[in-house]
Order: C-alpha cells, then sequence, then structure tokens
C-alpha cells in the first residue's frame, strides 16, 4: 500500500507515517498507517465516523500517542521530549470546536503564540496578526472576544492563529462539523485559497465537493485503515475497492454535492 | 445598668478604642499575610497535584487531605506549643500564620483544581498544538481561564481565613478578639467585644457582599 518512492517533485516528504499502530485499550484504532505528505500538497482524509481519521492526525502532533511505528515532520521524529514543541510549532492544527481563547481578543488570540512560542516582538506579532485577519476576512473583528463571534468567524480566526505561526504544514481535523450550514462556505473559501498559496494541508472531512475541488489526493479510511488514495478524480469516479465505492455511494445518496 | 451602658457604652468604647485598633491592624496584617502565602502555596500544590511524576503528587494529595481534615484549633496548639519540644519556636503571630496557611492552602488547592479541571480538553490542545510549553501554556493559556472562573469560592475561603485569625488569640496572639477580651476584663464591661464584633463585621461584610455578586454575574454569562 505505501508508496516508498518519492514523487515527481524529488522532494522530501514533510510528514511520514511509517507502520503506525494505535490502540485506545481494546479498541484497535490505527492499523498499519502509512502516508507521506510532501510539501505543498493538500491531502483530504475522508471516511466513515469512527474510521481513525481524526485520530491519524492528531497523531501527528502528538496529541494522541501511538502505540507503535513511527512518525516524523520534517525530518524529525515526533516523540515525547525536548523536541515536540519544536515539532509542533511547525505544525499547524484547527479543531473542529475552534478552540480559541476566550479571555483574549481575536487579535491576541493570533498573536500569543508567535509572542510566546517565538520570542518575536508584540508590535511585529500584532502587526502580522492584523495582515492575516484581513486574509480571511476579519478586519472589523480584532478587538472583539471570540464570544462575540459567530462560528464561521471563530474558525476563520482559527485558521488565522494557526497560519500565524508560519507552520509548515496545517492539520484540519473536521473544521466545517461544528458550522451551521450557512458558514460552511466561507470557510472553505478561506481553505480553498490558502491551498493555492501552496500551504501544506491535511484536512480530515465530510464535505466531498470541497475534497474534490481542492485536494491533489483524497485518502479513505475505514477500521483506522487506509483503504484507499487516489488523486480526487480517480477515487471518486472509479474507486479500486469494494469499501470506497459502498462509502461513496451511501453519501451521494445522503445528499447531493 | 441598662442595655446600653452595658454594651454599648461609649466611654468604655472610647477607652477600649486605641488598642482594639491595634488589634485590629494585627488581624488584618494575620489575613493578609497568611492569605498570600496559602494562594502561593495552594497553586504550588495543585500543580504538584494534577501535573507531578507519582510520588510527589501522591505527597501533595496526602498534604491536602491531612490539613482539610486536621481542627486548626488543634493544628495552632500543636504549632504554637509542641513544636518548640523539637526546637522550632515561632511567635504567636507566626505560629498562626503558618497553621492558618498550611490549612487554608489546602482548602485553596482544591477550589484551583475545580478551576483548572473545569477547562475544556481543547483549549490545552490548542496551545499545544500552537507550541507552547507546559510552563507558558499554565500561565498564558489554562490558568487565567481556571482562575477566573474560581474567583468567588477562592474569596469564601479567604473569608473563613480571615474569620479564623480570631483563633490566634488563642496563643497569646494580641488579635482583635484578644485585645477585646483583655478590655472587657479591664473595664469589666463587654462593650469592647461588641465593638470587636462591629470591627470584624466592617472587614468581612463587603467581603461577603462581594462573592454573592461575583456568583450571580457568573450564571447568565455561561
Amino acid at each position: 500500500m505505501s508508496q516508498n518512492t518519492p514523487a515527481s517533485s524529488g522532494t522530501k516528504p514533510i510528514i511520514t507515517m511509517r507502520n503506525v499502530e494505535k490502540h485506545y485499550g481494546k479498541f484497535h484504532a490505527l492499523r498499519d498507517v502509512n502516508l507521506e505528505v510532501r510539501r505543498g500538497e493538500v491531502i483530504a482524509i475522508i471516511g466513515p465516523s469512527g474510521s481513525g481519521k481524526s485520530t491519524l492526525i492528531r497523531c501527528i502532533n502528538r496529541l494522541e500517542a501511538i502505540s507503535s511505528g513511527e512518525i516524523a515532520v520534517d525530518g524529525v521524529k515526533v516523540e515525547e521530549g525536548k523536541n515536540l514543541a519544536l515539532v509542533r510549532a511547525e505544525v499547524g492544527m484547527v479543531f473542529q470546536q475552534f478552540n480559541l481563547f476566550p479571555h483574549m481578543t481575536v487579535l491576541r488570540n493570533v498573536a500569543i503564540a508567535p509572542i510566546r512560542v517565538r520570542g518575536i516582538a508584540k508590535a511585529e506579532a500584532e502587526a502580522r496578526a492584523r495582515q492575516l485577519l484581513e486574509r480571511v476576512g476579519l478586519a472589523d473583528h480584532m478587538d472583539k472576544h471570540p464570544d462575540q463571534l459567530s462560528g464561521g468567524q471563530q474558525q476563520r480566526v482559527a485558521i488565522a492563529r494557526a497560519l500565524a505561526m508560519e507552520p509548515a504544514v496545517l492539520l484540519f481535523d473536521e473544521p466545517t462539523s461544528a458550522l451551521d450550514p450557512e458558514m460552511v462556505g466561507e470557510v472553505l473559501d478561506v481553505m480553498q485559497s490558502l491551498a493555492k498559496t501552496g500551504v501544506t494541508m491535511v484536512v480530515v472531512t465530510h464535505e466531498m465537493g470541497f475534497a474534490r475541488r481542492v485536494a491533489d489526493r483524497v485518502v479513505f479510511m475505514e477500521d483506522g485503515q487506509i483503504i484507499e488514495q487516489n488523486t480526487p478524480d480517480v477515487l471518486f469516479d472509479t474507486p479500486s475497492t469494494a469499501r470506497a465505492k459502498a462509502f461513496l455511494s451511501s453519501i451521494m445518496h445522503g445528499a447531493a454535492g | 445598668m441598662d442595655l446600653l451602658t452595658t454594651f454599648f457604652n461609649i466611654d468604655v468604647l472610647l477607652q477600649a478604642a486605641p488598642l482594639l485598633l491595634k488589634g485590629f491592624w494585627l488581624t488584618i496584617q494575620l489575613g493578609a499575610v497568611s492569605l498570600l502565602i496559602s494562594l502561593v502555596l495552594g497553586l504550588l500544590l495543585v500543580l504538584v497535584r494534577l501535573y507531578s511524576p507519582a510520588p510527589l503528587r501522591w505527597l501533595a494529595v496526602a498534604y491536602i487531605d491531612v490539613f482539610r481534615a486536621v481542627p486548626l484549633l488543634v493544628l495552632l496548639i500543636l504549632v504554637y506549643y509542641a513544636l518548640p519540644f523539637v526546637g522550632i519556636r515561632l511567635s504567636s503571630f507566626w505560629a498562626a500564620a503558618a497553621a492558618l496557611s498550611a490549612v487554608a492552602s489546602a482548602y485553596m488547592a482544591e477550589t484551583f483544581r475545580a478551576g483548572i479541571e473545569a477547562v475544556p480538553k481543547g483549549q490545552f490542545e490548542a496551545a499545544q498544538s500552537l507550541g507552547f510549553g507546559w510552563t507558558r501554556m499554565m500561565s498564558d493559556i489554562i490558568l487565567p481561564q481556571a482562575m477566573r472562573m474560581v474567583v468567588p469560592p477562592t474569596t469564601g475561603v479567604s473569608i473563613g481565613l480571615i474569620k479564623d485569625t480570631a483563633l490566634g488569640s488563642v496563643v497569646a496572639m494580641p488579635d482583635l478578639l484578644k485585645q477585646a477580651t483583655q478590655t472587657q476584663a479591664f473595664y469589666a464591661n463587654p462593650s469592647p467585644l461588641v465593638g470587636a464584633a462591629l470591627l470584624y463585621l466592617i472587614l468581612l461584610l463587603p467581603l461577603v457582599r462581594l462573592v454573592s455578586v461575583l456568583e450571580a454575574r457568573k450564571k447568565p454569562s455561561r
């Protein structure tokens, strides 16, 4: 299943997962997962609920510890120890529940990590935070607190906050699943424009339209395994495994588009 | 002797006033010092209790449990009358401060723990995913939220602590209550006790009210 040949561009993978296993007690959450993500690549991970998609990306920055196997980000092994904070600073994450810091203004939310983690001067970090907030369309809301914003706005702040660290890769854990339907579009638009600028992204999503439009590669998971991965056109139109076929036809019947 | 000259004897009160105020000032000092120590120690205890390796964690749990279980008066008498047998001789002020802080810090630690545990897991994850180390995560992200939530109960513990300073009079500390009982004996009139009670109320009533206001304010916002 794993393709060991680095792809055409010849660049080294930014994320490498080798023979990753994850158990929660008796539950086998990840089974022999092998995945490489190249710089600039946008990967969508799809699959039924409980298939291990979120677990997979949460292992990349070690919010979940793996049971065995190996994960490396930009050549640095992801493990407990001094390097972990460094690795995490290179891996941005956007959560389903936003997880903005409620006791800070929007601007502070975006500027705090560069100040505290990178040691960047406050004025510089805030200037950069302003730019990022403008980029996600929130220039008018910088001095508000998160609870004064809609879900879609909060998630865009969360994206700006992750970008502020200038991470090598951005992980999205079902970024639109907690949003009211009318706000899904504004978040997906921001993500799509990010993808165009060459940001490396790994996106766990149920938005098949987004996966098809934006992803370079779609990974289909079930029962903690990567069942099939391919370009969106091939995977969505002519899936080669029966399980991917079954999953895709079930969601196509569930909702159009 | 009517009621007024017995309990609110102006002459006696005026004459006792300098001593009462001196005692009041000492009570405030004892309360402030003990409060400061117990806040710092309580924070330290809860961090050890929640985040340190097993043996240290058990020690913190043992400390918190023991000092919440032992009666303050018993502890105070132990500190003042028993410790000298092993060469530790504390002044009445510091004996009282030690006993008060030891007990209050255990309650503070439990109060803080409730606050820290009420901070959603996602806040820890967001901080970690941004590369925050543990110390930064706690000081910038977690504790500001946790402490905000526990202001009312922490004020409650503080009120209890200040009230308990009156036990200091047992170890001959010339605090407000001690001054009151002594002047009462001297003038053979209980007015100084009434005066002392009023001074305690002046100190503590605003704090009690504050807790109610803070708790009322907390409800609608969350």
